[in-house]
C-alpha cells in the first residue's frame, strides 16, 4: 500500500475505487439512471441470457453509459427469451425480447443512445416487486 | 485595575472584573449563605465546586440560578439575592439536604459550630417537607479521626484538603448519585490507607460527619483514680488558640488561664510541651551541626538536607509516601514525645511512681498526636511514655464540663521541672518557629558568639514555600526552606529525589500555617483572619520571654547536668531519638 | 469476469447479535460452493437502521433488501437470487398498511422520507475498508481544507452551514470552533469526540461509529486544523466493543495511508487520534465530565466557565463535539454550506438521526431533515401505532426531554420548537407510546434513570431527583396526596432552576411535561387510586361482578393468599386489602365474572 503523499495521490485513489464502488453507487441512484433488466430464468438462461447481460455490461461500461444492469427471475416471455426490461429515467419501462448480442447493440445505439424505437417491443403483462 | 459596575438587591456596586457574586454581595454587607464553599485567603486552601447550590441567586435574564461562590460578576448583571424564586430554591435545597441527614443534633460533637445547623436556623427551617430514605453508613474510628459519614454533605472540603492541599487522597468521593459520599477507597478504615491524619479534614468539615477521637472521658477517669498521678503537657499552640472557645478574640494569648484551668480540672502536674520544645532544639540542633560539620569536611555520605521531625503528620507522610528518603529527617522525637520520655523515666524516678503508675497527658492543637501517642516504638512495656492526647477543643469542653468560668480564672504558672522554657520553644507554634530556634541556638553553639539579633524575621511568615539563607560568620551560609501543607512538602521530596534540591536544613509542617491551624483547634469556618491573629500572637508570646534561646533554658541545662549528660549523647539517644519506618508497601498491598 | 453483484450486510451490533455474522458466513460458502465468488460478494457494512428487522441483507444492483435473514437462508438467497434472479420473497419486507411485499429498500415507508447525511456511508460501505471510504469522498474534505482553505475560512463555512451540536442543547458548531480557535492562540489544544451515548434506547453514535469511522476521523482532523490543535481523542464508552474494534481499525489505516498522523497530504499538518474509554456513566456526556474521566478523575461536571475552549482537557483549550455533529462536517466541506443549509428549517439546519423506538411498526435508526413533523415519523417513516393502538404521546430527548403528545404532532421538529413544546432535540432518542402507557410511570422511568446516573455532586440532583422518584413512586403505589402532586411541581421547577449541569437542570423535564400534559392522570392515581393504563400494578382491583359469578370457588381455591370468600354456588368476595394483584383469580374464572378496575 502506498502512502498518500498529497490531494492528487487521494483524487486518484478514489478515481480507482470508482470502478469497484460503481455498481453500488449506480444502485444508490437508480431512478437517476438507465435500468436493464435481464430474464434470468432457465428459460432465459438456456438462450443465452447470461452472454446478453455481460454483452450489455461490458459494452455499456466501454461506451461510458450509466447503467443498472441487473438480473431478473422469469419475465413470463419464455418464447421471446432471452428478454430484457428497459427503463430510462423520466419513460415508461420497455421490454424487448429474443435479444442476443446483436440486438442488444441495435438496442443501445438506437434505444439508449438515441431515443428512438427498436422493433420486437412485448407488451408488459406483469409487475416486479 | 478594570471594574465592573452591576446591581445587587437594587443596590449598584462596582467591584474589579473577576470578583464573584458572593464577594460582591459582602463587601455591600450582603450575606448570602454558603456551605461548600470554603477558602482561607492568604494560605492557599480552597474548595469551590459549586455543588451545594445553597448560595444560588437569581440573575435577571439567566435560565436558571447562579451559584453566586462562582459566578463571576458581568457588568449591568442585575442580581437578587432575596427574590421568592432565589429563598424558595435555597430553602428547597436545604431542605432537601436535612431529609438525608441524622439532625441528631442534640448528640452531634459539632452541636453549636454546625454550619448545617446555623444555615437551618438562618434559613428558619421548621419542617422538612421531603420524607424518604436515609443514607446509613457504619461509624468509623481510626486513632485520631472518627467519621460519621450519615452527616456528610458532600460538600467535598475534606477532599480538597487531603488531594489537592496535602497531597495525600485517602479521602473522596466515592458512589454516584443518592448514595454518593466521602469516603475511603473501598470503604477501608483509615488505619489501612495513606491517611496522615493531619486532621485538615476535621478543621474544615462544615458538620459533624469529621471529628476528633475524644479522650475527654478517659481524662477525668484518671484524675479520679487515686492510684495514679496525673501529668499533663500542653503545645506552643494552644495558648494562642484556646480564648476563642469562650468568647475571646482570636489571638489572645491565655497561657496564665490555660494553666489555672488544668490545675482545677485536677491534673497533679501540669507542664509545659515548650520545656520539651527547648530539649528538642538541643538535641535537633546538635544533630543539624553534627550533620553540617561532616558534610563541610567532605563527608558525602551525610544525609542532607535534614528536615524537621516534629510533626506527626509530616512523619506519617514520609514514612508512607517517602520511605526512601526517611533518613533525612532528624531522628529527634517529637517535643511531646520527648516530655512523655522524660516524665516517665526521670520526672516519674523524682516522684517515686513507677511509670504505669504516672498518666501522662498531652493538650495538643493536633489530631495526629493522638496516633503518635499509639505508635510501638514509643511504649515501654506496653505502656506508652504520652498515655494519650486531647486537642484544645477537647480541653475546652472538658473546662466546661468542669464548671470553670475560663474567662474569669485567675493566672497561674506551669509547675516545675518540666514547665520553664524559652521564647523558642513557643515559636515551634508557627510556620518557621522551629527553624528560628534552631537557627538561634545553632547560630551561637557554632560561632561561640550573641546573636547580634534574635529575631530572624525572614523565616517568618505566612507563604506555604518559603526559603531564607542564613550566614553563620566562619562556618557556612545556610540555604534554608520553610514549608507547610504536605503538597508543598511533596514538591521538596520530589526535587530530593531528583537531586535538585538546594537546601541544609527544611522545615516541614503539615498544617497551614503550621499548629496554629492545627486538626485540633477551634473551628475557624474558613477565617483567615483568625489564623493571621493566631500567628502574630505567637510571636508576641515569644517577644515576652525573658529568655528566647532554648540552649540558654536554665531548667534544660540542668537536666542535661542531671541526667541526660549531653545532647546527641547515649541516654538521650536512647530516650529522646528514634527511627522512620517503610509503611508504603503495608499500604500498597491489598489487606 | 468482474464483480456484478455485491451482496451487502449489516455488521453492526443489532444485526451482530441476532447472528449477522453466520449468515455472512454461510453466504460465503455458497457463494463459493457455487463458483461465483468472481460474480458476487459478500461485503460487510455497517448499520441500515431497520434494526428491528434484522440482521438485513442487502442485494446490489437491484437494491433488493431482505430482513431477518437467517443462516439457513444463505442458500436460497444464492441459489434463487444470486444465481436465477429470483427473489426470495419470504424474507422481504411486508408493508403493515397494504400487507404487500415491498423489494427495493427505497420503496419501503421507513427509508422513503429519510435523508441520510449523517449515515450517508452506513449500510453502503465496508467500514473496515479505507479505501471503500476514499472512494465515497473519504478524506477529500480534509484535504480540500488543507489545500484550498485557511482556518478560518473552514470556521465560516461551517457557521454559513448553520450547523448546530447534535449532542442535544444545538449550540451553533462554527461559532464552537471559533472560540476554540481564538483561545491561547499557539498552545495546546485538544479536539475531543463525545461518543459517550447514554440515552436509554439510542444508538446513533454507535451505528455512526461502527457504520462510518472515517468521517468521525476526518472530520476532528479538519476541526484540528481550524482550532490548530493536533491531537483527538475520542471518550467511547466500553460498552461498544465493535465501535471501538472499527474505530481502531479505521485509526491505524489511516495513519497507514498517511491520512493521519504527521504531514498529512504534505501540507505540514499533523494530526493524531487516540481512544479513550468510558464506563458507561450517563453524566460523562455532559462536556466537563467527560474531560475530568479522560484526566483520570472522577466523572463529575464542573461549572462553566471556564468553557472547554477556555480550559479544557489538561487543562488546554478543548473542542468537544458529539459523534453525529462530526459526521455532517465533511459533507459540508464537500458540498457547501449553501447546499447544506437548503435543507431543514430556518434555525435547524441539515437533517437529524433518531433511534425511533417503542409501540411504532417499524422501530430504528431513521435520518430525518429538520423541519418533519412527528407525524411523518411516527405515522409514516415508523409505520404507525403497533396493534391498531391510539397514539398517546411521544418522548424526545431521553431522560432529559419530555412527552409530546397529539396536539405536538405536526410541529416541525427542530431545536426550538422542541423546548419550545416542553421538551429538547436531546441526542435522538425517540420512544413512542400508546394508551398503553401510564404517564405517572413513564415520568417514573427516567427519574429512575437520572437517579442511577447522577454524579452526586449538587444537592437538587442527589437529593433532589431521588425524592421526586420517591414521591412519583408513591402516587403509582397509590399513595399520593394532591400535596405530593404540588411538592413534585415545586422540587421539579428547584431541580431545574438550581442544579448544576445539564444532568441535574433537565432530569425533571419527564415529570413537568407528563405533568404539564397528563395532569388528569396525576390526579386519578391520588383521587381515585386509578391507573387508566393499567400499569401501576398496586392500583389494579380485581373486583366479582356478583350477578356473573356462579360461586364455583375455582378463584377462592387458586387464590394464594386467601383472598376470596364465599360458599359455593354464592357470589364470591375479593377482600381488597388481602389481595396481592397477581392475577390468579382472574385466570381461573370461566365466567368472566372477574373484572380489573
Amino acid at each position: 500500500m502506498e502512502k498518500i503523499k498529497n490531494l492528487a495521490d487521494l483524487r486518484k485513489m478514489k478515481e480507482g475505487m470508482l470502478g469497484k464502488m460503481s455498481l453500488r453507487e449506480n444502485s444508490n441512484s437508480s431512478e437517476a439512471i438507465i435500468q436493464i433488466k435481464v430474464g434470468m430464468a432457465t428459460s432465459g438462461i438456456a438462450s443465452g441470457a447470461k452472454e446478453t447481460m455481460n454483452y450489455l455490461i461490458t459494452e455499456l461500461d466501454r461506451r461510458d453509459i450509466k447503467a443498472l444492469v441487473m438480473q431478473v427471475g422469469d419475465m413470463g416471455y419464455c418464447h421471446s427469451e432471452p428478454t430484457i426490461e428497459v427503463t430510462i429515467p423520466g419513460k415508461e419501462p420497455v421490454v424487448f425480447g429474443k435479444v442476443d448480442t446483436v440486438r442488444a447493440e441495435e438496442i443501445i445505439d438506437k434505444y439508449i443512445v438515441k431515443g428512438e424505437l427498436v422493433e420486437g417491443i412485448l407488451p408488459a403483462n406483469y409487475r416486479t416487486i | 485595575m478594570d471594574t465592573i459596575k452591576l446591581t445587587i438587591d437594587n443596590r449598584e456596586v462596582e467591584v474589579p472584573k473577576g470578583t464573584t457574586i458572593l464577594k460582591a454581595a459582602a463587601q455591600m454587607g450582603i450575606d448570602i449563605p454558603t456551605l461548600c464553599n470554603f477558602e482561607l485567603e492568604g494560605l492557599a486552601l480552597k474548595n469551590h465546586p459549586g455543588g451545594c447550590r445553597i448560595c444560588v441567586v437569581e440573575v435577571v435574564g439567566r435560565r436558571n440560578l447562579a451559584p453566586a461562590c462562582i459566578t463571576e460578576c458581568m457588568p449591568d448583571m442585575v442580581v437578587k439575592t432575596n427574590s421568592l424564586r432565589a429563598i424558595n430554591a435555597r430553602k428547597t435545597v436545604l431542605e432537601l439536604m436535612l431529609s438525608d441527614h441524622p439532625n441528631d443534633c442534640l448528640q452531634c460533637a459539632k452541636s453549636g459550630k454546625c454550619e448545617l445547623q446555623a444555615l437551618a436556623a438562618k434559613l428558619g427551617i421548621r419542617e422538612i417537607p421531603y420524607k424518604g430514605e436515609q443514607s446509613h453508613y457504619q461509624v468509623k474510628v481510626s486513632p485520631s479521626i472518627v467519621r460519621d459519614i450519615d452527616k456528610c454533605i458532600m460538600c467535598r472540603r475534606c477532599e480538597s484538603v487531603c488531594h489537592e492541599y496535602q497531597s495525600v487522597g485517602a479521602i473522596g468521593a466515592v458512589d454516584r448519585g443518592f448514595p454518593a459520599v466521602v469516603s475511603t477507597a473501598f470503604g477501608k478504615d483509615l488505619i489501612d490507607t495513606n491517611c496522615v491524619f493531619c486532621g485538615q479534614c476535621i478543621v474544615v468539615c462544615p458538620v459533624g460527619a469529621l471529628t476528633e477521637v475524644d479522650n475527654t472521658s478517659k481524662v477525668l477517669r484518671d484524675i479520679a483514680n487515686p492510684a495514679v498521678k496525673t501529668c499533663v503537657q500542653v503545645a506552643p499552640a494552644v495558648r494562642v488558640a484556646l480564648g476563642e472557645e469562650f468568647g475571646m478574640p482570636a489571638g489572645s494569648i491565655v497561657t496564665g488561664k490555660l494553666t489555672a484551668a488544668l490545675k482545677q480540672i485536677g491534673f497533679d502536674y501540669v507542664f509545659d510541651t515548650d520545656w520539651s520544645a527547648d530539649l528538642t532544639i538541643m538535641e535537633e540542633g546538635t544533630e543539624l551541626i553534627g550533620r553540617l560539620t561532616s558534610f563541610l569536611k567532605g563527608d558525602k555520605s551525610v544525609k542532607l538536607p535534614m528536615m524537621t521531625s516534629c510533626c506527626p503528620a509530616w512523619v506519617n507522610f514520609y514514612e508512607k509516601f517517602y520511605p526512601e528518603l526517611k533518613e533525612n529527617p532528624s531522628t529527634a522525637k517529637s517535643p511531646q514525645q520527648m516530655f512523655g520520655a522524660i516524665a516517665k523515666t526521670y520526672f516519674a524516678d523524682k516522684i517515686g511512681v513507677k511509670r504505669e503508675e504516672l498518666v501522662s497527658v498531652s493538650v495538643m492543637p493536633c489530631v495526629a498526636k493522638k496516633f503518635e501517642c499509639e505508635r510501638d516504638e514509643f511504649k515501654t512495656n506496653g505502656n506508652p511514655d504520652v498515655d494519650y492526647s486531647i486537642t484544645t477543643r477537647e480541653l475546652a469542653r472538658l473546662i466546661k464540663i468542669c464548671n470553670i468560668d475560663f474567662t474569669k480564672l485567675p493566672e497561674a504558672e506551669f509547675d516545675s521541672p518540666l514547665g520553664e522554657s524559652t521564647g523558642a520553644a513557643v515559636i515551634f507554634g508557627a510556620t518557621g518557629g522551629v527553624m528560628e530556634a534552631a537557627v538561634r541556638t545553632a547560630y551561637e553553639v557554632l560561632t561561640k558568639q550573641s546573636l547580634p539579633k534574635i529575631d530572624f524575621t525572614e523565616l517568618r511568615g505566612l507563604e506555604g514555600i518559603r526559603e531564607a539563607k542564613v550566614n553563620i560568620p566562619g562556618v557556612a551560609e545556610l540555604n534554608l526552606a520553610i514549608v507547610y501543607g504536605l503538597g508543598n512538602a511533596r514538591k521538596i521530596m520530589e526535587q530530593i529525589k531528583a537531586g535538585t534540591c538546594p537546601y541544609h536544613f527544611i522545615e516541614v509542617m503539615a498544617c497551614p500555617g503550621g499548629c496554629i491551624d492545627g486538626g485540633g483547634q477551634p473551628y475557624h469556618h474558613g477565617d483567615a483572619e483568625i489564623i493571621k491573629a493566631r500567628h502574630k500572637a505567637i510571636y508576641e508570646a515569644d517577644a515576652n520571654m525573658p529568655i528566647r534561646k532554648s540552649h540558654e533554658n536554665p531548667s534544660i541545662q540542668a537536666i542535661y547536668k542531671d541526667f541526660l549528660v549531653e545532647p546527641c549523647g547515649e541516654k538521650s539517644h536512647h530516650l529522646l531519638h528514634t527511627t522512620y519506618f517503610d509503611k508504603k508497601t503495608k499500604f500498597d498491598l491489598e489487606k | 469476469m468482474a464483480i456484478k453483484m455485491h451482496i451487502l450486510v449489516c455488521g453492526g451490533t443489532g444485526c451482530s447479535a441476532s447472528s449477522s455474522h453466520e449468515v455472512i458466513a454461510e453466504l460465503n460458502k455458497e457463494l463459493e460452493a457455487h463458483n461465483l465468488t468472481d460474480f458476487a460478494k459478500v461485503v460487510v457494512t455497517g448499520c441500515f437502521g431497520f434494526c428491528e428487522r434484522g440482521p438485513i441483507v442487502k442485494i446490489i444492483p437491484d437494491n433488493t433488501f431482505y430482513t431477518r435473514v437467517k443462516p439457513e437462508d444463505a442458500k436460497e438467497i444464492i441459489e434463487e437470487h444470486i444465481i436465477k434472479g429470483r427473489k426470495v420473497n419470504r424474507l422481504l419486507y411486508v408493508a403493515p398498511d397494504t400487507n404487500e411485499h415491498v423489494s427495493d429498500s427505497k420503496h419501503m415507508e421507513f427509508y422513503k422520507k429519510q435523508v441520510r447525511i449523517a449515515l450517508r456511508n452506513c449500510g453502503f460501505i465496508d467500514p473496515e475498508n479505507i479505501e471503500e471510504s476514499i472512494a465515497r469522498e473519504g478524506y477529500a474534505a480534509l484535504g480540500k481544507c488543507l489545500t484550498e482553505m485557511t482556518p478560518a475560512q473552514v470556521i465560516e463555512e461551517i457557521k454559513k452551514s448553520g450547523l448546530r451540536g447534535r449532542g442535544g442543547a444545538g449550540f451553533p458548531t462554527g461559532t464552537k470552533w471559533e472560540i476554540a480557535s481564538k483561545s491561547r492562540v499557539g498552545e495546546q489544544k485538544y479536539v475531543v469526540c463525545n461518543a459517550d451515548e447514554g440515552d436509554p434506547g439510542a444508538f446513533m453514535d454507535r451505528s455512526l461509529l461502527e457504520g462510518d469511522p472515517h468521517s468521525i476521523l476526518e472530520a476532528m482532523a479538519i476541526c484540528g486544523y481550524c482550532i490548530g490543535a493536533d491531537h483527538g481523542l475520542i471518550y467511547i464508552r466500553a460498552e461498544y466493543p465493535l465501535a471501538i474494534h472499527r474505530l481502531q481499525v479505521a485509526i491505524k489505516q489511516a495513519e497507514e495511508y498517511g491520512l493521519l498522523g504527521e504531514d498529512i497530504m504534505g501540507t505540514g499538518f499533523n494530526f493524531t487520534i487516540e481512544l479513550r474509554y468510558g464506563a458507561g456513566a450517563f453524566v460523562c456526556g455532559e462536556e466537563t465530565a467527560l474531560i475530568h474521566s479522560m484526566e483520570g478523575k472522577r466523572g463529575e461536571p464542573t461549572f462553566k466557565p471556564p468553557f472547554p475552549a477556555q480550559s479544557g482537557y489538561l487543562e488546554k483549550p478543548t473542542n468537544v463535539n458529539n459523534v453525529e455533529t462530526y459526521a455532517n462536517i465533511p459533507v459540508i466541506i464537500n458540498k457547501g454550506a449553501d447546499w447544506f443549509n437548503k435543507i431543514g428549517t430556518e434555525k435547524s439546519k441539515g437533517t437529524k438521526v433518531f433511534a425511533l423506538a417503542g409501540k411504532v411498526n417499524n422501530v430504528g435508526l431513521i435520518e430525518v431533515p429538520m423541519g418533519i413533523t412527528l407525524r411523518e415519523i411516527i405515522y409514516e417513516i415508523g409505520g404507525g401505532i403497533k396493534g391498531g393502538k391510539k397514539f398517546k404521546a411521544v418522548q424526545t430527548g431521553g431522560p432529559s426531554g419530555g412527552c409530546l403528545t397529539e396536539k405536538h404532532l405536526d410541529t416541525p421538529i427542530d431545536y426550538d420548537s422542541l423546548v419550545a413544546a416542553g421538551s429538547m432535540m436531546g441526542s435522538g432518542g425517540m420512544i413512542v407510546m400508546d394508551e398503553d402507557n401510564c404517564m405517572v410511570d413513564v415520568a417514573k422511568f427516567y427519574l429512575g434513570f437520572t437517579v442511577e446516573e447522577s454524579c452526586g455532586k449538587c444537592t437538587p440532583c442527589r437529593v433532589g431527583n431521588k425524592r421526586l422518584l420517591e414521591i412519583l413512586t408513591k402516587i403509582t403505589e397509590g399513595k399520593g396526596t394532591m400535596q405530593d402532586l404540588e411538592e413534585l411541581k415545586n422540587l421539579s421547577n428547584v431541580i431545574k432552576d438550581a442544579a448544576l449541569c445539564g444532568l441535574g437542570q433537565t432530569s425533571p423535564n419527564p415529570v413537568l411535561s407528563t405533568i404539564n400534559n397528563f395532569w388528569d392522570e396525576y390526579v386519578e392515581h391520588v383521587t381515585e387510586k386509578k391507573c387508566r393504563a393499567g400499569q401501576c400494578k398496586a392500583l389494579k382491583q380485581y373486583v366479582i361482578n356478583p350477578d356473573v359469578c356462579k360461586g364455583c370457588t375455582a378463584c377462592a381455591r387458586a387464590c394464594p393468599v386467601g383472598a376470596i370468600s364465599g360458599t359455593v354456588k354464592n357470589p364470591h368476595v375479593i377482600d381488597q386489602s388481602k389481595c396481592i394483584k397477581c392475577g390468579t383469580c382472574y385466570e381461573k374464572c370461566k365466567f368472566g365474572a372477574i373484572s380489573i378496575k
